[in-house]
């Protein structure tokens, strides 16, 4: 097991996580469905309650995913955060108004009302995803940043290695219309798999009856979104890395990818068959429960695809349209042999930790919610 | 070298130290109210008695309300690291960012998978699953607070590593140097059991307000005994392990311990000041007076704390400054400007050595190495720290620390009497400010008392930063400024009201 080996392993750790948290999001999805579908009180808070328990293994998978790529690819780390400031301070304050809100928008005296606190799941409902989605497209379509290594040690610059090359500090992205249309496609699919969800969870006619007749049209937005992205990458230039680090224009490189690691192309093909399979499954067989199944491993393995061609085969994950030299590859922005040998021991305990979420949620879920748990809520 | 813009420096700074003193208000009750959480379910599970149910549930409640503002506020200090310190996230993220990794693996799925259970599972699971679900809980906030503060540790005393030219960073060579760092032992400890006294004291001033008003008693007297006897054994464990930090500073940041003592002239046999006013507006790298008002100290007590010899030596500003006196490893120290002079030599060799292959260059950076970030200092007077509030938080932390052990002795003395003593029972509530204000200290003395290193030695802040605007950094300071603070009001009416409902089972 060499240096690129460990490279790939993390790369495809990352983008696991980065493949669950897209999953996990349908609790984004159900926060912005709750008006939608809770037509009283107590229905709204069913459907609270239902997302309330899951909201947060999904905060703390984007924590987690977070900090995976700090240890495994702290070049990316540095200059995506550091670089894209004003878009990563607005998904982490949409994160952060999620985290109290569930606890206290019930509670008495919680001064801002919980009309308010609602708003602000509403907000990272929305938001949440939007952004997530934006700001991961600049990994398909590039970002506007430059690295000096030298910088550190050059005289009569600041000794900072990466830097931002518009003032706009990652708010430029939502000017591309790929990068919007990733965003707005994984916020359709977090809807479609709360849709999902709400069928599997909750055990009220209105309800599910109200889910049933939205899908369908979210179904719609969702694929427009997603097959527009999908179309505008395969068909996007790419770079190329050349002897010694050159970085070349390749017309339709992300196909060529694609065809070049065949295992990642059947797995993008079976992720959206699945996923296909799992929105259709409640419309075909009158409100069926197992479709977030289906639709939740394929958005983990469509997404978990999607990342892997871009970082596999020694191509470029991170474009730079500002200076394309400062492209990111696996190799020039990883840890050190060392240290991802090291995480890749502690990585070990991951089947581990996921048997025991696997217990926990299945210890917690043995039934669907009913109306008469709302009361007896946390 | 052109500097960075230092609003940019200091906004950055100050985000760092308001989302970090924000997240502090809320971890600590995590870790100590959760303890005593997991011990009175304890008994309910071993005795069957109904009575420690309710208590757990009231307790677990607050626990609750809480935890989701340490939630809320803690994302932002892990992402703030690449946001407003990428330089330092590529310089050391090779090292540091392990431990965050880890810390997500291990630690944040265990608490955020078995607190759903522990607070939805009353009905759903058995007796015994749900305490271990609320152990689980307390035992992934635990190892959290240890990966973290491993990471923090590392800042403070960096081990376990090596600087590699080529990639122009520091790179990992010893994962259990890094992890079970002594500096990392001790301040885990002395962390956490500071932690277990905040909750202790908070359980005790909740329970003393319920005396006061007449209401619940038993509940209050009980509650009282679990957490006085947990606090005592923890502020003992604090005050243990504190000293033990005071050796660890000595020995690895002596600038900070000088700083905290306001000691600018060191020597053997140095006293330990134990009340002080320091004179204001004193140039702290080259005083012109006695920088003291007034002060009471005790003789000989800093020369035992840091060495355990009441003739100990014990360095101040001054003699780091100048270097000259022999250091931990039995040779002279070098002075702040020879530092600064090896330092500026490693970053020209490192310039050397990037622009060609060159052995040389190598060799000489390997030598100035361990000064290399003192090659970004413009002066000497750059590497003392901020003292009036070092020297002031250090005081509040070790007074206020030997008060809790003097209010739980007490409290357990006097047992259920305590209950006719209506000025003494204001008191122990008036403790919860105390504290969070004595947690509060002691970060302040570890985080102000190490500037200006973001990694002690080999990065200062003005080379960790992110290349922003300081506009930028200003606005989202004051976002975050607005947002905590709307939501620490929030959380304390909802605390209030909570408290005020009792430990009533409807209300659990």
């Amino acid at each position: 097991m060499n240096d690129a080996f460990f490279q790939e392993y993390w790369w495809f750790l990352v983008s696991l996580l980065g493949a669950l948290f897209v999953f996990l999001m349908f609790v984004q999805g159900g926060q912005t469905l709750v008006w939608a579908l809770g037509r009283t009180e107590q229905q709204r808070r069913m459907l609270l309650l239902a997302t309330g328990r899951k909201w947060e293994i999904t905060f703390t998978t984007l924590v987690t995913f977070g900090g995976a790529f700090f240890a495994s690819f702290p070049l990316f780390y540095s200059t995506s955060f550091g670089g894209a400031y004003w878009v990563w301070m607005l998904i982490l304050l949409c994160f952060v108004i999620q985290a109290v809100s569930y606890e206290f928008q019930m509670k008495r005296s919680n001064v801002l009302g919980t009309g308010v606190y609602r708003s602000f799941l509403l907000l990272n409902g929305v938001l949440g995803p939007l952004l997530v989605g934006t700001a991961v497209g600049t990994l398909f379509f590039g970002a506007e940043f430059i690295i000096d290594k030298q910088a550190i040690v050059l005289p009569g610059e600041p000794p900072v290695i990466s830097r931002w090359a518009t003032p706009w500090h990652g708010l430029e992205a939502v000017l591309d219309i790929r990068n919007v249309l990733l965003g707005l496609a994984v916020l359709m699919l977090s809807r479609c798999l709360a849709h999902l969800y709400f069928l599997n969870r909750i055990e009220d006619v209105e309800v599910r009856s109200r889910s049933l007749r939205l899908l369908p049209w979210e179904i719609v937005l969702f694929l427009v979104f997603f097959l527009s992205f999908i179309g505008f990458w395969v068909t996007a230039d790419g770079y190329v890395v050349g002897q010694g680090g050159s970085i070349a224009v390749e017309p339709m490189r992300h196909l060529h990818d694609l065809l070049a690691m065949p295992e990642v192309l059947v797995m993008l093909v079976f992720g959206v068959l699945l996923v296909l399979t799992g929105l259709l499954m409640p419309l075909l067989k009158g409100g069926c429960r197992s479709g977030i199944w289906s639709a939740g491993l394929g958005t983990v393995l469509t997404v978990l695809a999607l990342l892997l061609s871009i970082g596999w085969h020694g191509g470029v994950y991170y474009p730079s349209l500002a200076d394309p030299p400062s492209s990111l590859t696996l190799s020039n922005s990883c840890s050190s042999e060392y240290t991802l040998k090291v995480m890749s021991a502690v990585s070990l305990l991951i089947p581990f930790v996921l048997a025991y979420i696997i217990w926990a949620w299945r210890a917690l879920e043995k039934s669907p919610i009913q109306l008469s748990e709302v009361d007896q809520s946390h | 070298m052109e500097p960075i813009d230092t609003s940019l420096i200091d906004w950055s700074r100050a985000q760092f130290a308001l989302t970090a003193m924000y997240h502090w208000v809320f971890v600590p009750l995590t870790l100590g109210l959760g303890l005593i959480m997991c011990l009175m379910e304890t008994v309910y599970v071993r005795t069957g008695k109904e009575f420690w149910k309710t208590a757990t549930q009231f307790w677990m409640k607050l626990f609750g309300i809480n935890f989701a503002m340490g939630v809320a506020t803690g994302i932002i200090l892990e992402f703030e690291f690449g946001t407003n310190w990428s330089n330092y996230s590529w310089f050391v993220g090779d090292i540091f960012g392990a431990p965050l990794a880890v810390e997500g693996i291990v630690a944040f799925f265990l608490e955020a998978t078995f607190i759903a259970l522990m607070f939805f599972g009353w009905e759903k699971l058995g007796r015994k699953t749900h305490l271990l679900s609320t152990w689980m809980t307390v035992l992934g906030a635990t190892f959290s607070a240890w990966w973290i503060l491993v990471a923090n540790s590392w800042m403070q005393y960096p081990v376990g590593m090596e600087f590699n030219p080529e990639t122009v960073r520091s790179e990992m060579v010893s994962f259990a140097a890094v992890a079970l760092s002594p500096v990392a032992v001790t301040k885990f400890l002395h962390t956490v059991t500071s932690s277990w006294v905040l909750g202790a004291v908070f359980v005790v001033g909740v329970s003393a307000w319920y005396l006061l008003r007449g209401r619940h008693t038993d509940f209050a007297h009980a509650s009282i005994r679990v957490a006085a006897i947990f606090g005592l054994i923890a502020s003992l464990l604090t005050a243990a392990t504190g000293h033990q930090s005071g050796v660890d500073i000595a020995r690895h940041q002596p600038m900070k311990l000088a700083a905290a003592e306001g000691l600018y002239e060191g020597g053997q046999g140095v006293g330990l000041v134990g009340l002080g006013i320091l004179k204001p507006g004193i140039d702290w790298s080259n005083p012109s007076e006695d920088p003291f008002l007034w002060k009471l100290e005790i003789p000989c007590g800093l020369s035992i704390l840091a060495t355990n010899s009441p003739e100990g030596y014990v360095p101040g500003i001054k003699n780091i400054l100048e270097g000259g006196y022999v250091g931990e490893d039995g040779l002279p120290e070098l002075s702040a400007e020879k530092k600064m002079e090896m330092g500026g030599r490693a970053i020209e060799a490192l310039a050397a050595s990037q622009a060609g292959k060159n052995e040389q260059a190598v060799r000489i950076l390997r030598e100035n190495f361990p000064y290399f970030g003192y090659g970004y200092l413009k002066s000497p007077a750059e590497l003392v720290p901020p003292v009036v509030p070092t020297f002031y938080s250090f005081r509040v932390m070790v007074i206020l620390g030997g008060y809790f052990i003097a209010l739980f002795a007490g409290l357990l003395l006097v047992g259920k009497r305590i209950g006719r003593w209506k000025p003494v029972l204001l008191a122990v509530l008036l403790s919860i400010p105390l504290a969070y204000l004595a947690s509060e200290a002691g970060w302040i003395v570890a985080e102000v008392g190490r500037q200006p290193w973001a990694i002690q030695g080999l990065l200062p802040n003005c080379a960790a930063v992110s290349k922003l605007s300081a506009c930028s950094v200003q606005t989202t300071f004051w976002i975050f400024s607005a947002l905590f603070t709307t939501l620490l009001l929030a959380e304390l009416c909802i605390m209030v009201r909570a408290i005020s409902d009792g430990p009533d089972k409807e209300s659990a």
